[in-house]
This record gives C-alpha cells, sequence and structure tokens, in this order.
C-alpha cells in the first residue's frame, strides 16, 4: 500500500480522531485478498452511466463526457468491472440529507452513477461539471470541483476511492485533502485533463482521467 | 460518502444454510460512531472457496447508521487450505485518506492459533481481530483510533 496520503494529516481536521494511532501491521495478502469481486452482473443499467439523464429534464451545468481507463499496476486494463461515481450539482451541493450548504438543490440531478469498464479497462460517463462547495475544515474552506471515483481492480488489495479534478483549478493549491498527497506527480495523477477526443461540438466537452489501481504509479487514495 | 448505490449487506440470503449475521458499530478515537463509513467486505464461502457463485455473492457493502452499526447476512467462512478463516475488511469514512483494512477471523477457530498475522500480535491486539460470539451472532467492533484500537494491515 501506498501510504501518501497518510492516515494522519492535521490540516484535514476530521483525520484527528480518525487516524490510526497504533502501528500498521505489515501482512502479506492472503489468498482472500489476492483474489476480488467482479462486480459487473446485474448491478449495472443502461443508463447509469448518464447522470445528465436521471432526473426528469436536464441538469443545469456544463455538460462533460468523463472517460478513461482503469488500470492494474503492471498497465493492464480491468476488465468488466465495477466504476462508481458520485458528485455535487453545478452550485456545489449534494442531494443526500448532511449536506446544508445554502446552494440550491437541482431537481434534475442526483449525482450518482455507474458503469462496467470494457475489455479495455475504458469507462465512460456523462455528467455536468460540479461546483466547488464550503466545507468547514478550517475558515473559509472551499472544496475544488471533483467527482468521486469508486473502483475496484481485480483483487480486494486494488480498491481504490479517488477524486477527479480539473485541470487549472485555482482552489486546488488551497485543499487539504489533495495536499494530503506529498508527491507532487502523484497529486498530477488526480487531476483529470481536456480531451478533444471526446469533446462532442457544440453539445459536451470532454475530460480524461485514468486510474490506476496499485503499483508506484497508482492514482493516490482520497477520502 | 456520499451515495453508492444499493448496499448489498446479503452475502448470502437470510434463509439460506448456515447464514449469520456480522454486525458491529465502528467507531472514532473518542468512542464516537461514525455514522458516515462504509464497510465492504469479501470472503470464502463456508467450503472455502472463494469467488461469487449461485447463492453466494462473496462481497458486501454496508453503510454505516446513525450509531456508526453495521450488519451483514454472510456465513462463516471455511478455510482457504490450510489458513485460518477469516473475512476481510475494508472501510471508508469521511476523515481517512486512506482505506483502513483489517479482518475478521472467527471465534472458537483452532486454527486461529497457526495464523501468522494473529501470532504476530500481543493479546489485547490480537483480540481486536477476532469477532465474538454473542446471541447467533458474530459481533466485531472496528476502532479506528483509542482504546481498543483494532489493527489495521499494511501491505
Amino acid at each position: 500500500m501506498n501510504l501518501d496520503p497518510p492516515y494522519d494529516f492535521p490540516p484535514y481536521r476530521s483525520t484527528a480522531r480518525r487516524h490510526p494511532k497504533q502501528a500498521l501491521v505489515a501482512a502479506v495478502p492472503g489468498p482472500t485478498e489476492s483474489s476480488g469481486p467482479l462486480l459487473g452482473a446485474g448491478r449495472v443499467q443502461p443508463g447509469d452511466n448518464d447522470l445528465t439523464r436521471h432526473g426528469a429534464g436536464e441538469p443545469i451545468g456544463e455538460r462533460m463526457n468523463v472517460s478513461g481507463r482503469i488500470l492494474d499496476g503492471d498497465g493492464r486494463p480491468v476488465r468488466n468491472q465495477l466504476v462508481e461515481v458520485w458528485q455535487a450539482n453545478a452550485a456545489g451541493r449534494y442531494r443526500h440529507e448532511v449536506d446544508r450548504h445554502p446552494a440550491p438543490i437541482d431537481p434534475n440531478f442526483w449525482g450518482a452513477g455507474r458503469c462496467l469498464t470494457d475489455g479495455e479497462g475504458r469507462y465512460h460517463f456523462v455528467t455536468i461539471v460540479p461546483g466547488p462547495y464550503p466545507w468547514g475544515n478550517h475558515p473559509n474552506a472551499w472544496r475544488p470541483a471533483h467527482v468521486h471515483f469508486s473502483v475496484f481492480g481485480t483483487a480486494f488489495t486494488e480498491r481504490l476511492v479517488t477524486q477527479m479534478y480539473f485541470p487549472g483549478d485555482p482552489l486546488l493549491a488551497y485543499d487539504p485533502i489533495f495536499h494530503g498527497v506529498r508527491d507532487p506527480r502523484a497529486r498530477q495523477r488526480m487531476v483529470s485533463t481536456l480531451d478533444w477526443s471526446t469533446t462532442e461540438d457544440s453539445f459536451a466537452l470532454g475530460y480524461r482521467f485514468d486510474v490506476v489501481v496499485s503499483g508506484r504509479l497508482a492514482t493516490p487514495s482520497q477520502p | 460518502m456520499g451515495w453508492m448505490g444499493d448496499a448489498g449487506t446479503h452475502v448470502v440470503a437470510p434463509t439460506a444454510e448456515g447464514a449469520v449475521v456480522l454486525t458491529g458499530r465502528v467507531l472514532d478515537g473518542g468512542g464516537e460512531p461514525i455514522p458516515d463509513a462504509m464497510v465492504e467486505i469479501w470472503q470464502a464461502d463456508a467450503e472455502g472457496r472463494l469467488g461469487a457463485r449461485e447463492g453466494f455473492a462473496g462481497f458486501g457493502r454496508c453503510l454505516t447508521d446513525e450509531g456508526g452499526g453495521y450488519h451483514f447476512t454472510t456465513v462463516r467462512p471455511g478455510p482457504v487450505g490450510a489458513a485460518a478463516p477469516y473475512i476481510a475488511m475494508n472501510v471508508f469514512a469521511r476523515g481517512t485518506l486512506q482505506r483502513l483494512v483489517t479482518r475478521a477471523y472467527l471465534p472458537d477457530e483452532p486454527a486461529n492459533g497457526t495464523d501468522p498475522v494473529l501470532a504476530s500480535l500481543e493479546p489485547d491486539r490480537r483480540a481486536t481481530l477476532v469477532a465474538r460470539a454473542h446471541g447467533g451472532e458474530l459481533r466485531h467492533d472496528i476502532r479506528l483510533q483509542g482504546e481498543g484500537e483494532t489493527v489495521f494491515l499494511v501491505w
């Protein structure tokens, strides 16, 4: 496991009472952890990957295609595997009850999607660009715009939850969660790139985001 | 954590042979419940076979409730080879920059005595990895910090 970010990271205040204080115990993954679930069958329906069509009408916001590949530590595609995303709406408001940020709820946007990777590890979502939002971690704290990604590799050890960020976002420089990742090259692996090949003229921008679930070039974990 | 879709707490149906509830609470360093955690498990079936099959998902996911409680309906995994059987667990929550990796070993399991991870631990730490049998259920709290802190693994 790559302990960048670490469990104990004081700038992210919630880690204070949630990081282990005892030393982690080094172990070799057993056969159980070296295998893992393949969560395709029956879990994904057509349209689950299009977050712009889960409401009665279209959500407000900048429509975008988000795509990329899920790869393992040897660069091999993770095939036919579940990818789940969730995000705030264009105003930076999440649909679930806990979010009290006084930004409007979009009745046409729920913010959760899922799909399966194909035989080459490729995934694709259609959604809108989420807005940044305040989160109370410190005075005037704002999370940069981000899409949460939950990814399964081939083994249970290759389970990864991370966040996709947007290139050139000025808020990235100030975000404690993003900077929980110490290695700047690893941080960069969490930032999507504008992808003209998936941009649809007059319809949607495209962003590319590959996720590597293990190894030296793994995409870092985020909460 | 946001909404993650259907929870999938049934690794087996409640009516399946050998079905048992695995349940506990996820707690923080102050002993307070963590109501925004997600617990995932992966395990072998009662015969020690890995992988999903008819009637056995192998995998479960549960979002903790307001009291930090989680629950799964599963079976006691059989040993995979000669090793002590256990349920692999990943825990995610606000305030955790990485997933927390742990295991639930089974109570009254003779093979626990030869497990290398359990053998490497002092008794009080070792106990945090072994579920307790209680009222027909397997009880297993996960304490992220502080008194009775659960052993978390690093590969």
